[in-house]
Order: structure tokens, then C-alpha cells, then sequence
């Protein structure tokens, strides 16, 4: 397919999206990231019955932490699609790509850095 | 188990807005299995904290602990030689631990990082019920083991009362009348002459009437 979709974004493997702990987001964004995505399988299809629903909660719960800390929680999203739609995947990418260029960088970063 | 619940983040924020250096401390027991002050729950916290104060441009030491209990002087004790070094502890133990936090560590001021709220069950993941007041005087043997101290509204000890329609409470029609479960479990119990035998007054003052209360056992006394 060799479809292409932007360099910003780092793909973390994981054996299903209900691996994908509250505490991984949180960690992601504590570390500087501007934006995470969970991508996991379209609902109802899920090879574990219920990982993705349980990532659904857990991202939902990244951006209501997020939104007390004064981090947009818009930064945190989840998609789902099925694991032959690839043109779907790099459309997503492109969708948080933008999202994130117009949210700006990370503040947590940008005041890591100033006090470094 | 003591049950409890995560306190919101905001009012965590504005009770340590001023320190500098704090530690989340967690403890092992009863408020892991309700998920409410584990060891992840202290990372969630403590992550949440530190983004906040970055966000401010704030510099402060957030660490993380979580020790087995912290209703025990032993396991307290665990922490003597690192709590100088903190301006504040949130500490996310029910409302037992954090007391005997405060007691221990007496010069330094501990937050609380949950709020507890009774002793229940699990139903289910995310759903704990009461099951007991601790009234001092478990009456539990002649109610067919189920409890109308802590699940009748009104405490009621020969009941049910005029409220209960179709076995439910008239307080809420989410709540089961403990009577109406009492007198089907001494149904199948085939103890309905308990049901029979009116209950006499009880004795409160084993119950919180009495004010504080202690278990004193010298057979167990150093």
C-alpha cells in the first residue's frame, strides 16, 4: 500500500489496546508527549471480547485527569478500525497530527524545559 | 473491607498547593482491592500532581510509596528515615491510616487522599455495598446472616416497616429491603421462630453512642 502518514508520530505495539494502562498515558504525557492515541479494534470485534472498550474508559479517564492538570484533554483520543484498514490508520494519523499542530506543543514540556 | 473512594484530583491540588517537596504514600490493603489508594492509584495521582506543577512552572519533589498497611506501627515504621525529608504526605490509606500517620509523624501535615466510606463488599468490579456499621454487638446469628444495623435505613431490628413495597426500600428503589431478604433467608433457613421472637432494645453503647471505642485484649498484651 505504501501509504504514508506523518513522521511525528511513534507507533507503540502492544498485544491489545486493553494492555494500555491509565498510567502509560498519563507517563506519556508526563514525559513530554503532545499528543497519544490508542488505536484498537473496531468495538465489538475485540479478539479478548473487551480491550478495547476498557482502553475507551481508560483514555476517557486520561482526559478528565488531564483537563483538572490544565493539559487540553483532547490530547488524549482513541480510534478503532479493523486490522486490514490501513488507509483508515494513516487517515487517523493525519487527524491527530492535526489536531495536536493546532493544540500546540505540550505545556508540561515546554515548562520542563524552561526549568532545566 | 474499608471501602473508598478517589477524592477529586482539584481538592488534592488545593489542599498542597504550597509545598515543595510531598510524598504520595499508598498502602496495600483494603483501598488496592477498592481501587482507590494502591500502588497504581498513587502513580496516577502522583503523575497527575507533577504535570500540575510543571504546568505552573513549579519545581516540586513528588515521590511515590506504598507500604503494606498503614494501620500498623511496623509498617510505618518502614518510612522513620525518609520522612524528613518531605514538607507534606498525601496519603491515600482509609481514614485509619491516615491518622495513624498523623499520630506517628506528628510534626508534618497529612493529607487525605481518599475519601472513606464504609466497610461493604464488592458486587462487582466497581461496585462495593455496606455490609456492616461495626455496632459492637453482631446480632447477625438471628437475622439469617444478613445485617439490618447497616442495611435498613432505619435500623430497624424488628421489621420490615411500612415502607418496603415489593421488596424494596422506600428510601430508594435501588435498595433492597434487608427485612424482606431476612425473612426469605430464615425461610430457607427453616428459622422462622427467630422472625417470631420480637428483638429486645439494643444496646448502642458498643456503637459509635458510646464514643470512641477499643478492643482490649490481655491475653494478647505485652
Amino acid at each position: 500500500m505504501r501509504l504514508q502518514y506523518p513522521t511525528s508520530i511513534k507507533i507503540i505495539r502492544v498485544p491489545c489496546t486493553g494492555k494500555v494502562d491509565l498510567l502509560h498515558i498519563l507517563r506519556a504525557f508526563e514525559k513530554g508527549a503532545d499528543g497519544v492515541y490508542v488505536v484498537g479494534c473496531l468495538e465489538g470485534d475485540c479478539h479478548f471480547n473487551n480491550g478495547n472498550f476498557r482502553a475507551r474508559k481508560r483514555v476517557e479517564q486520561a482526559q478528565k485527569i488531564l483537563n483538572t492538570v490544565g493539559i487540553e484533554g483532547e490530547r488524549a483520543q482513541m480510534y478503532n478500525l479493523s486490522s486490514s484498514e490501513g488507509p483508515r490508520f494513516a487517515e487517523y494519523a493525519v487527524e491527530m497530527d492535526e489536531r495536536i499542530r493546532k493544540l500546540g506543543p505540550n505545556p508540561v514540556k515546554h515548562a520542563k524545559r524552561k526549568a532545566a | 473491607m474499608i471501602v473508598a473512594d478517589r477524592k477529586p484530583i482539584e481538592e488534592i491540588i488545593g489542599e498542597i498547593k504550597d509545598k515543595k517537596n510531598i510524598l504520595i504514600l499508598g498502602c496495600n490493603e483494603c483501598v488496592t482491592v477498592c481501587e482507590a489508594g494502591g500502588k497504581k492509584e498513587v502513580g496516577v495521582l502522583a503523575s497527575a500532581l507533577r504535570m500540575n506543577f510543571l504546568k505552573q512552572g513549579r519545581e516540586v519533589k513528588i515521590d511515590e510509596n506504598t507500604l503494606q498497611r498503614q494501620c500498623d506501627h511496623e509498617y510505618l515504621e518502614e518510612i522513620r528515615d525518609e520522612i524528613d525529608q518531605y514538607d507534606a504526605v498525601v496519603s491515600l490509606a482509609c481514614g485509619v491510616g491516615v491518622q495513624f500517620m498523623a499520630e506517628k509523624y506528628f510534626e508534618l501535615p497529612i493529607y487525605p487522599g481518599v475519601n472513606t466510606c464504609f466497610m461493604g463488599a464488592t458486587e462487582e468490579r466497581g461496585v462495593w455495598t455496606e455490609r456492616c456499621q461495626g455496632c459492637g454487638q453482631c446480632m447477625l446469628a438471628r437475622t439469617g446472616g444478613l445485617c439490618p444495623v447497616s442495611r435498613c435505613a432505619k435500623r430497624l431490628f424488628n421489621g420490615p416497616c411500612g415502607g418496603s413495597t415489593q421488596g424494596k426500600c422506600e428510601v430508594g428503589k435501588e435498595t433492597d429491603c434487608i427485612w424482606q431478604l431476612i425473612v426469605e433467608q430464615l425461610k430457607v433457613l427453616g428459622q422462622m421462630d427467630n422472625y417470631e421472637e420480637i428483638s429486645p432494645i439494643k444496646d448502642w453503647s458498643t456503637d459509635r453512642a458510646g464514643g470512641p471505642r477499643k478492643v482490649v485484649r490481655e491475653d494478647l498484651q505485652q
